[in-house]
């Protein structure tokens, strides 16, 4: 059975006709294309496929893509300035070495956006707990650590 | 020189790419006619493969084709095979069972790739592959290393009934055992060394085609080395020309270790997509990661260290079980073996050393290189034995450590390694520094207060990197060179384009090799573009593990670079009426020593391809040139390693309160991406001390930990902000003086928290991974014997 969606995604509309099973995931990156968006497990434990749906962090795995008609989507394509110019959490990363091999990279910085939305001045030790959604398996978390805090500064100022 | 390169925390080039989600993984490769795969997998640890009838699935909306064993075995696709040789005590070859690609009339662990299923979609595939039906008849399994070689275990393969692949031995038995019946003192340990599930978080993927125009293959793979794998699989398996195949990997989302090996699903998707003629795509879920990744670790040892009364080391006996899975994994039969027990010395002159490693087959999923691969089991031995002998001797763990370290070098260890350089010492004062053990004592007593239980452990590893002499390898068994290539292209206007056979998975070597190549042509980064990844851009590789890409790869790229300078400074001595002996290079410029005369970087290359003025007769215009480099030695990279643990007694879990790593790198080119190395690499290390197990159940063999929600990854709050340090004793025998990091962490960290964490409970041993519910029973152990 198929199922016609439309949706919002970073700005513009989208709209395609699906497998009713789809997962918001699999309409991300098999659909638009969209292969920013990650997937790095089946048990919406590792938080690779971390988007924004109507403002909120949720792990696109983790529902059918029929649950998100009528949603406004950001994804990790979506975040930078439209002249390529980095959001501030992007460019913490960068500053601080917050990535390595770069798969874990879009859901950490989707979560980390979310994040410091929730508790703009968090402490080392709430940004760790915070982060209990996304694993990784390259950095250690030292970095991405300093990176959330660095832009959380940022993104205040 | 305007700019430093070497030494600079460079900021990454391939970052950006990554923060967008332009990065190119390969799951993210969609080709024209696209097919899917689903891989049928053995839901039993042993079975007979009775039957399968494919017929119902064939009819499943959306099926393309469906390929067992038997259509293997038809079309002659051999076995995977093993890259090293070990000869056994008795000078016999190791047992080398055949590793089918797709099951052949039995099953062997669970997740044993049974048939493939290709359909239009994925989830078609998947749906029909709920259709194929096999029969299976369930045969008994064995799953522990330990209980493999007991009487009445069922046989994994026929060829080898005892389960037993190979009897090694290193070192002078008859020393050893004459040195122990004199020692005034000896520590024993026994234990096991955890087995682990690497989990890259980009699952492993392969998409392969086929094209029928001129008859060759393109393989996307998830892969750390793709020259090797095509030569594999073209060589050994599929029997294809070896210039009709090209692989590339692309972005590849971390490897450690796991993406070495020719693995079934990428020989059997590269092989349907000729069958059907259509690219085949098939991507793991992590479930199937769980099941049929190679896994990592899996000894059990017993350990002894006989010493003097001063607390000097006399010698050392090392008994060694390893399990190598079902099957012989690319690289596995060198793991605990040349990659083990040759790191036994670890940075001390125990004069005597000798180690026995039974290699054992078993009903669980292959075992093969992990980050560290066998020298965190050797330096997990060494470290444990020498901590728990200061502590039945009543030394401090730095007194023994400092008692016992090699302090003159070049040093030959009893067990086969020479080391070129290092300075244990230096390492160790400064991790005793930074992580203030001095103020120790006050902070347990303060935790005390507070009833919690604080621990101190040490670790003082050595590993052998820059992996390998190939001569040395070979003579050891290596089925393969062990050198790197790298090539150097200079294009007409100056800008360059380095082309390297190692891989990089989050290891930075666009950036890293960026800041080598600018530093060696004297011109900016911003000009040099690194390629790595592909066998058909690049002439060869032997990729990247065991710590060897800078030392190895960098070296094979800075003898190009070298080569390109040789040859620009022909051309400019033409250029300038020179004598080419008087021209040196410098800043980016080939100067007329002793004038003011010079040639940029560009206006040669200029000159060498468009050859107006320019020596013909004796030179070859162009400017590109290509080296191959094989290392004199290993690299010796070592480290201490200190953790200040504490443990709540009352719930068993434990904290880590303070880190401290001090690591000799040799030279480094970019601190930023070395500290980040080794961050990784201790949470791996923290990882498998605390928190992660790989389980099967004795019984039946299932995978019990076969997901996130039952293998605890180690996650941010379960690890500290790291305290790391670094001392420089340049490596002797490469140019750039470098030794490798990416494993350190790995290495060291295990032995130092569960020194830490035996010390706060003031216990002899405890099990890794030491979870809170293990705590909590050794606190309660204690209690009750204190209450006795």
């Amino acid at each position: 059975m198929t199922v016609k969606v439309s949706l919002t995604v970073n700005g513009k509309p989208a709209s395609a006709e699906i497998e009713e099973r789809t997962l918001l995931v699999n309409f991300i990156r098999d659909t638009l294309r969209l292969t920013g968006t990650h997937v790095g497990c089946d048990t919406a434990q590792c938080g690779a496929c971390t988007i924004h749906m109507n403002g909120r962090a949720v792990k696109s795995c983790n529902m059918l893509a029929m649950q998100a008609e009528g949603a406004e989507l950001v994804t990790i394509e979506g975040i930078a300035k439209a002249d390529g110019t980095l959001h501030p959490m992007q460019e913490a990363f960068r500053q601080h070495h917050g990535l390595q091999c770069g798969f874990c990279t879009p859901g950490m910085v989707m979560s980390a956006i979310d994040l410091v939305k929730n508790f703009p001045d968090p402490s080392e030790e709430l940004i760790r707990e915070q982060l209990d959604g996304n694993l990784c398996r390259c950095t250690g978390y030292h970095n991405i650590v300093k990176a959330i805090k660095a832009a959380s500064q940022t993104m205040r100022s | 020189m305007a700019t430093p390169y070497i030494g600079a925390s460079i900021k990454r080039k391939e970052d950006y790419r990554f923060l967008t989600g332009a990065g190119n993984y390969t799951d993210d490769v969609a080709l024209p006619r696209q097919t899917h795969a689903h891989f049928v997998r053995s839901p039993h640890a042993h079975a007979k493969i009775k039957s399968i009838r494919k017929d119902k699935a064939l009819k499943a909306p959306g099926v393309v084709a469906i390929f067992t064993g038997d259509d293997l075995a038809g079309a002659k696709v051999n076995g995977l095979p093993c890259g090293w040789l070990i000869t056994d005590v008795n000078g016999q070859p190791m047992k080398e069972p055949p590793h089918p690609c797709l099951a052949q009339g039995k099953a062997r662990y669970v997740g044993d790739h049974v048939a493939i299923v290709i359909a239009e979609s994925y989830q078609q595939a998947r749906d029909a592959a709920e259709l194929v039906k096999v029969e299976y008849e369930e045969l008994p399994a064995v799953v522990r290393a330990g209980d493999a070689r007991k009487e009445g275990a069922p046989a994994v393969h026929d060829i080898a009934p005892d389960n037993t692949c190979y009897v090694w031995g290193l070192g002078d038995k008859a020393a050893v055992d004459k040195a122990f019946a004199g020692a005034a003192h000896v520590t024993t340990l026994e234990f096991l060394n955890n087995r682990l599930i690497p989990n890259a978080i980009e699952p492993r993927a392969a998409n392969a085609s086929y094209s029928r125009a001129d008859d060759s293959y393109t393989l996307y793979v998830a892969s750390q080395n793709p020259h090797v794998e095509r030569l594999l699989m073209t060589a050994f398996v599929l029997g294809l020309p070896e210039h009709k195949v090209r692989v590339v990997a692309p972005d590849v989302g971390g490897g450690f270790g796991s993406k070495i090996y020719l693995y079934a699903e990428d020989v059997v998707c590269t092989w349907a997509s000729k069958q059907i003629n259509r690219p085949v795509k098939w991507t793991a879920d992590r479930s199937e990661s769980f099941v049929s990744d190679a896994h990592g670790r899996d000894h059990v040892t017993k350990a002894e260290l006989a010493l003097d009364r001063e607390g000097r080391f006399l010698a050392m006996r090392v008994t060694t079980t390893a399990n190598m899975g079902a099957y012989l994994s690319t690289f596995a039969s060198c793991i605990p073996t040349i990659l083990y027990a040759t790191l036994l010395a670890g940075q001390y002159t125990t004069p005597v050393i000798y180690a026995e490693v039974t290699a054992v087959f078993t009903n669980t999923a292959p075992v093969d290189a992990y980050r560290g691969a066998g020298r965190p089991e050797a330096t997990y031995v060494v470290e444990r034995l020498v901590e728990t002998a200061a502590r039945e001797m009543k030394m401090s763990p730095a007194e023994i450590r400092r008692r016992n370290f090699i302090k003159t070098f070049p040093y030959q260890t009893p067990v086969a390694l020479l080391y070129d350089t290092g300075n244990y010492e230096a390492t160790l004062a400064e991790a005793l520094r930074i992580a203030d053990v001095a103020g120790f004592q006050g902070r347990k007593a303060d935790a005390a207060r507070r009833g919690k239980l604080r621990g101190l452990g040490y670790s003082c590893y050595i590993e052998a990197c820059g992996i390998a002499p190939s001569n040395v390898a070979g003579a050891l068994g290596a089925r393969a060179g062990l050198f790197e290539a790298g090539e150097v292209r200079v294009h007409p206007t100056g800008k360059v384009t380095v082309f390297t056979g190692s891989h990089s998975h989050g290891q930075g070597h666009e950036t890293t090799f960026g800041q080598v190549v600018a530093d060696r042509l004297g011109i900016p980064m911003e000009d040099i573009e690194i390629v790595h990844g592909d066998t058909g851009k690049i002439l060869f590789g032997m990729g990247t593990y065991g710590s060897r890409s800078i030392a190895v790869g960098g070296t094979a790229i800075v003898k190009a670079a070298d080569k390109i300078v040789a040859k620009g400074k022909k051309i400019a001595a033409h250029l300038m009426e020179a004598a080419e002996a008087d021209i040196e290079f410098k800043d980016g410029a080939f100067v007329v020593r002793g004038t003011d005369k010079k040639k940029a970087f560009a206006e040669v290359s200029l000159a060498a391809y468009v050859p107006h003025n320019y020596p013909l007769d004796k030179l070859e215009p162009g400017l590109n040139e290509n080296a191959f480099y094989d290392p004199a030695n290993f690299t010796f990279p070592a480290g201490s390693h200190i953790c200040e643990i504490e443990v709540d007694p009352d719930t068993g879990t434990v904290s880590i309160v303070n880190f401290t790593a001090v690591d000799d790198f040799g030279k480094i080119i970019n601190p930023m991406i070395v500290e980040g190395q080794v961050h990784g690499g201790l949470t791996q290390g923290i990882g498998q001390a605390l928190t992660e197990g790989c389980h099967y159940d004795k019984e039946s063999g299932q995978l019990v930990t076969g997901s996130y929600l039952d293998y605890c990854m180690p996650r941010a709050d379960d690890v500290p902000a790291f305290k790391v340090g670094t001392k420089e004793t340049p490596c002797t025998h490469n140019p750039l003086g470098v030794k490798g990091c990416g494993e350190a962490g790995a290495i060291g960290a295990p032995a130092a928290v569960m020194n830490a964490l035996t010390d706060a409970l003031g216990v002899r041993d405890i099990e890794m991974p030491a979870t809170p519910q293990r705590i909590w029973r050794a606190c309660q152990e204690s209690k009750m014997k204190k209450a006795a």
